[in-house]
């Protein structure tokens, strides 16, 4: 069945709210005007003000109760607007949820959900565009997840919910109009990554909103007779080296497609892992396709040029094959 | 510590429980010189009335969130002595097999959420636990315990605002001991009545002489009965005094001696008793021997702690993440 990206993200919401009454919905306007980005929206009127609660502007206040809640016994799923406004919320985050479970000897955890849209190309500019996800990767004692397809989007909430530790959903605000085909049994994990199309000649590494570019860019390839394997990491900590380097392996070159800046990103993080343990399956230097180190521009044209693009990661994998 | 207990043995009960807070952090103190015990210790000593008297008016059932002062909290709310000090030792056998130390200690059964090492970090985390009671229709209330100095945070105020707009049933215990480290209340806040912040949002609130166990005692009963009741925060004001410096790494060059000699003449740890005797309700032999017994559980506690093993380093990742159930 063809659906948006935040149709499957409502029906897994759906379903988490009608199955559990322990679930329930906390964040700015995610209640009477439906959520930022509409996933949430007739949720008020079915679930009411209890469990679909609008917050006021305090994303500390509110993102350190539902830690609370969580501790409480509830299953609370948190909605951040976007990522730039969750730095706001970064001390009950990292000094809070991901480590009560470790400090406290194993005695309490945080069964929580928190969900956030992240990532350019809307022309919102330097404060509502960045891709962070890198920061949260970072803080061991949580689980950090982007969905990147439709089915994704209604697969992997579940599984947060059911995780017993903190879960961070990274949502790329590209994504949720995109259209695609929901597959019959869209259940998923949250620990492997997925070979979303399978190559022999090149890896492509990527996630979140990089994700359709660099399947777009495997097609255009494809047309030219070189077939890039492309791997959808989906789960950012902990990662899943073991499908990365499996196809390494296979191909013997990786370019990794990573919306955050280069300079302390996942990317060079990947790359960092491939080398301590494949140097010798590489049969050229591995690359990497970040954003330009620069707070987003505005202006569209300036905006496109800042952030990968999927003719420049096909040009680059024509560049590794000399091709 | 039984809670339901006779009036009339509360008295003694409050003073046994100042003292056991006394005589561990004494002894902390003495060990931290000795280098058993490490990390920042912030000492609860000259407080002891505010811990005791608020949680001799709270049930067993109820939340517990604290501070990095926190010793007394957590050993009046029932975490055992041999286990806190265990914890400051780094030993295996702490309340959190020492992953989290003084600063940290955690009790699931005690309900104790824990030490807070980020000043004002508890206070979300609090209504978070009391919101959850009040959606799951519990009659459970949330004490939260934070200092003069969370009051000036961003986070104090946006929990003040959903806890009164949501009405959630916390206590917000602020030990008022005019300092945040080194910088006085005046210095600090623009407004020093705190109950007046408070009373902004709003909510009930009351202030009390934080050096008297049983006016704190009183003060907290009613309030905690008035959360229960009406499921809305209350906001208890305990001004003190802390004797000791800021921690152990604090030469304490901002208080006047003066002022702090002032503050000892009035030790709830001599004046409570020295009453309690006036009133005929305390022999000196009775007092002599909550002593010896105060005394002796820390000396226990100390030698189990010393005995304890370390946790394994082979456990170093445990606790960072739940484990996964079978396969
Ligand atoms: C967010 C944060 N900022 C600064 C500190 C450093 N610090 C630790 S305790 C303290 C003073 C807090 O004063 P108060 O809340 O009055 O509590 P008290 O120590 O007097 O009990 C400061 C500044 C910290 N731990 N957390
Ligand atoms: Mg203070």
């Amino acid at each position: 069945m063809r659906t948006s990206y935040r149709e499957a993200l409502r029906q897994a919401l759906h379903e988490a709210l009608s199955d559990d009454p322990r679930v329930f919905l906390m964040g700015e306007d995610v209640g009477r005007y439906g959520g930022a980005y509409a996933v949430s929206k007739g949720f008020y009127d079915e679930f009411g003000p209890e469990r679909i609660r609008d917050t006021p502007l305090s994303e500390l206040g509110f993102v350190g109760a539902g830690i609370g809640a969580a501790l409480g016994g509830m299953r609370p799923i948190v909605e951040v607007m976007t990522v730039n406004f969750s730095l706001l919320a970064l001390d009950q985050i990292v000094n809070a949820a991901a480590v009560l479970r470790h400090m406290s000897g194993g005695q309490f955890s945080v069964p929580l959900v928190i969900r956030m849209a992240t990532g350019a190309g809307r022309q919102l500019a330097a404060q509502h565009s960045h891709s962070l996800e890198n920061w949260y990767a970072h803080i061991p004692g949580i689980r950090v997840l982007a969905p990147a397809t439709v089915g994704d989007a209604r697969g992997m909430l579940a599984p947060a919910l059911a995780d017993p530790d903190p879960v961070v959903i990274f949502e790329h605000a590209q994504l949720y109009n995109l259209e695609g085909e929901l597959p019959a049994d869209w259940r998923c994990g949250i620990r492997r990554a997925a070979v979303r199309r399978p190559g022999s000649q090149v890896t492509v590494v990527t996630y979140g909103g990089c994700l359709p570019k660099a399947m777009a860019a495997a097609e255009r390839l494809a047309a030219e007779g070189i077939e890039a394997e492309v791997i959808d990491l989906r789960v950012l900590r902990p990662l899943d080296m073991e499908t990365v380097m499996d196809s390494v392996r296979k191909t013997h070159r990786v370019l990794v497609v990573d919306e955050g800046w280069k300079s302390g990103s996942l990317a060079g993080e990947i790359l960092a892992r491939i080398a301590e343990d494949g140097f010798y399956d590489l049969d050229a230097p591995p690359r990497r396709l970040c954003s330009v180190e620069v707070p987003t521009p505005y202006a569209r044209h300036l905006e496109e040029a800042a952030l990968p693009q999927a003719e420049q990661i096909a040009a680059a994998v024509r560049e590794m094959l000399n091709a | 510590m039984a809670r339901s207990a006779d009036a009339k043995s509360l008295p003694r009960r409050l003073l046994a429980d100042m003292l056991r807070i006394r005589r561990l952090e004494e002894k902390c103190a003495e060990l931290y010189g000795a280098g058993k015990i490490r990390g920042f210790l912030h000492l609860y000593i000259g407080e002891e009335a505010c811990a005791v008297g608020v949680l001799h008016a709270l049930t067993m059932d109820d939340n517990i969130a604290a501070t990095y002062r926190e010793h007394g909290h957590a050993l009046v709310r029932g975490v055992p002595m041999e286990a806190i000090m265990a914890e400051m030792f780094g030993k295996a056998t702490g309340c959190c097999g020492g992953r989290g130390g003084s600063m940290h200690l955690f009790d699931a059964a005690a309900r104790f959420y824990g030490g807070n090492a980020i000043v004002g970090g508890s206070l979300p985390l609090a209504a978070g636990l009391a919101l959850a009671d009040k959606m799951q229709g519990r009659k459970r209330i949330t004490a939260c315990f934070f200092g003069d100095g969370a009051v000036a945070e961003g986070v104090f105020h946006e929990t003040m605002n959903l806890a009164a707009l949501w009405r959630l049933p916390v206590l917000f215990c602020c030990e008022n001991n005019f300092y945040g480290m080194g910088t006085a209340l005046h210095r600090a806040h623009a407004q020093t009545d705190l109950c007046a912040k408070a009373a902004a949002y709003p909510m009930a609130t009351a202030r009390v002489d934080g050096m008297d166990v049983l006016a704190v005692h009183t003060a907290a009963v009613q309030a905690a009965a008035r959360v229960r009741e009406d499921s809305r925060p209350f906001f208890l004001e305990m001004q003190t005094y802390r004797f000791r410096a800021h921690s152990m790494f604090d030469p304490d060059l901002y208080r006047d001696k003066a002022e702090i000699a002032a503050w000892k003449q009035r030790d709830p740890l001599d004046t409570f008793p020295a009453r309690l005797k006036a009133e005929g309700k305390l022999t000196d032999e009775e007092l002599l021997v909550l002593e010896r017994a105060a005394e002796a559980e820390v000396a226990a506690a100390v030698e189990a702690a010393e005995a304890a093993p370390l946790a394994p380093v082979a456990d170093l990742l445990k606790d960072v993440y739940t484990p996964e159930a079978g396969p």
